[in-house]
């Protein structure tokens, strides 16, 4: 069997674990000085590892790995909405490949894009001109935790397709690299206010399924599925503990089957009654089963963020997802069964996999 | 040739540098301009747009709160501290 890589992005650095067969693993790290990690990727066209990390003191840069995590690099040149905009970049929130571009996604909200391979950036959208944007532009109107770009849905190898989500804001697709957008939250529900009808939705987490028209979110209100490729949605919540969430998944080979991490939705955001489960789909979210074998059961009252749950690509593929209270869980078997990978990280904010052939 | 002190959050991001470093410069944003040129990138982990000294980052010249405009002296001691915080 191949190697499996994982990376995972902590508050206090970023971690690397490698196994040749998904049940024994080593742990290197922690990496980037123990800054701040939201999210970090192995990049397959490269080959290299990117983490966006915002340290309190020092800023927000992409840091780069060409030897899997054997020595980092830095950059944040380019990085930044100048001196006269009135934004500031208070953090890297989310990191994607598309084709030759290398994305990054910040608060206050806005795109930027590497095409050195994380050397050097530049601005490639705000955004602007959608509705909305009048609100997530002004550095007055941030409400607290911010609005960022919170993820990406791309295509490997296309680097002018592809969805930015605006956090509380929605979907969005361009399919010329960011010169223009279309919002695609029809169908979602709301349970407040908006002034518009296509924008003023809380997409967690989008992605997208083996079949590229079937697609699946994580909504602070729901969890639903699209058949064409964003253009429509449905809610498939019935069944789930509850409609909020953060963590997604898609299994790689089938598109019907789906995973996700609910949580409670009032304040606490830890899971419901405190079992740790993993909920899973396995036919396009008609019923939900619940995937505990191996997970604590009782007195576990944490969260999985929005990039804290991912699969692999293997014929049996992964499950993996990392908890806020630091634990790291895999699933060889398609989340019928789990094992804990690491116990006492930071908080984790993201859960990468890859596989080394 | 002022007299730089750099907090120890720094010097592990730029390889080769000191926590003591002499420049030539007339003002706070001139030295870390200085600093730019040798090591690269390092501009950005102490100035955000504004441009503005990073929130919790202070600077000292000769002992006194200072701005990036603030002069410096050929026998000044400046002095970037990290603010106490985290957890």
């Amino acid at each position: 069997m191949p190697k499996t890589l994982l990376t995972v992005a902590t508050r206090k650095g970023a971690f690397i674990f490698e196994s040749e067969d998904r049940r024994d693993w080593k742990m290197r790290g922690p990496f980037c000085e123990g800054w701040p990690v939201y999210h970090a990727i192995y990049d397959a066209t490269t080959g290299e590892i990117y983490a966006a990390a915002a340290s309190e003191w020092h800023g927000s840069a992409v840091w780069r790995s060409k030897d899997l995590g054997e020595t980092w690099e830095h950059s944040s040149e380019g990085l930044a909405y100048g001196d006269g905009d009135g934004r500031k970049i208070s953090k890297v929130s989310t990191l994607a490949r598309a084709g030759d571009r290398l994305l990054v996604g910040v608060e206050a909200p806005g795109i930027f894009e590497s095409r050195d391979n994380g050397e050097t950036w530049s601005l490639l959208s705000t955004l602007s001109g959608q509705h909305g944007s009048e609100a997530w532009d002004d550095p007055a109107n941030q409400p607290p935790g911010h609005l960022g770009i919170s993820g990406f849905v791309t295509e490997p190898d296309d680097s002018d397709a592809f969805f930015a989500i605006v956090q509380g804001i929605g979907a969005f697709e361009t399919e010329d690299g960011g010169s223009s957008w279309t919002p695609r939250n029809s169908g979602l529900r709301r349970d407040w206010p908006s002034d518009w009808e296509d924008v003023g939705f809380c997409v967690h987490k989008l992605v997208r399924s083996a079949d590229p028209q079937r697609m699946y979110q994580q909504n602070h209100v729901g969890v639903h599925r699209s058949d064409d490729a964003g253009q429509s949605w449905t809610e498939i919540t019935e069944g789930l503990p509850g409609d909020f969430g953060f963590a997604a998944a898609a299994h790689p080979h089938d598109r019907d089957t789906f995973y996700v991490a609910p949580v409670d939705g009032l304040h606490d955001r830890t899971m419901h009654e405190g079992k740790l489960t993993v909920w899973r789909t396995r036919d396009a979210g008609s019923s939900w089963q619940p995937m505990r074998t191996g997970l604590p059961q009782e007195n576990a009252y944490l969260g999985v963020l929005r990039q804290g749950m991912t699969s692999d690509r293997h014929d049996q593929p992964g499950v993996y997802f990392g908890t806020s209270t630091g634990q790291v869980f895999a699933s060889a078997d398609e989340g019928e069964s789990w094992t804990e990978v690491a116990s006492y990280l930071p908080a984790i904010s993201s859960v990468d996999v890859a596989i080394l052939d | 040739m002022a007299d730089v002190r750099l907090p120890g959050t720094l010097t592990p991001l730029f390889p080769g540098l000191p926590r003591r470093v002499e420049v030539e410069a007339a003002t706070v944003l001139a030295a870390i301009d200085s600093l730019e040129t040798k090591w690269p990138g390092l501009r950005d982990r102490i100035v955000e747009e504004g441009p503005a000294i990073r929130r919790h980052l202070h600077v000292y010249v000769d002992g006194e709160r200072a701005g990036l405009d603030t002069p410096v002296e050929e026998r000044s001691r400046l002095d970037v501290i990290a603010a106490i915080s985290g957890g």
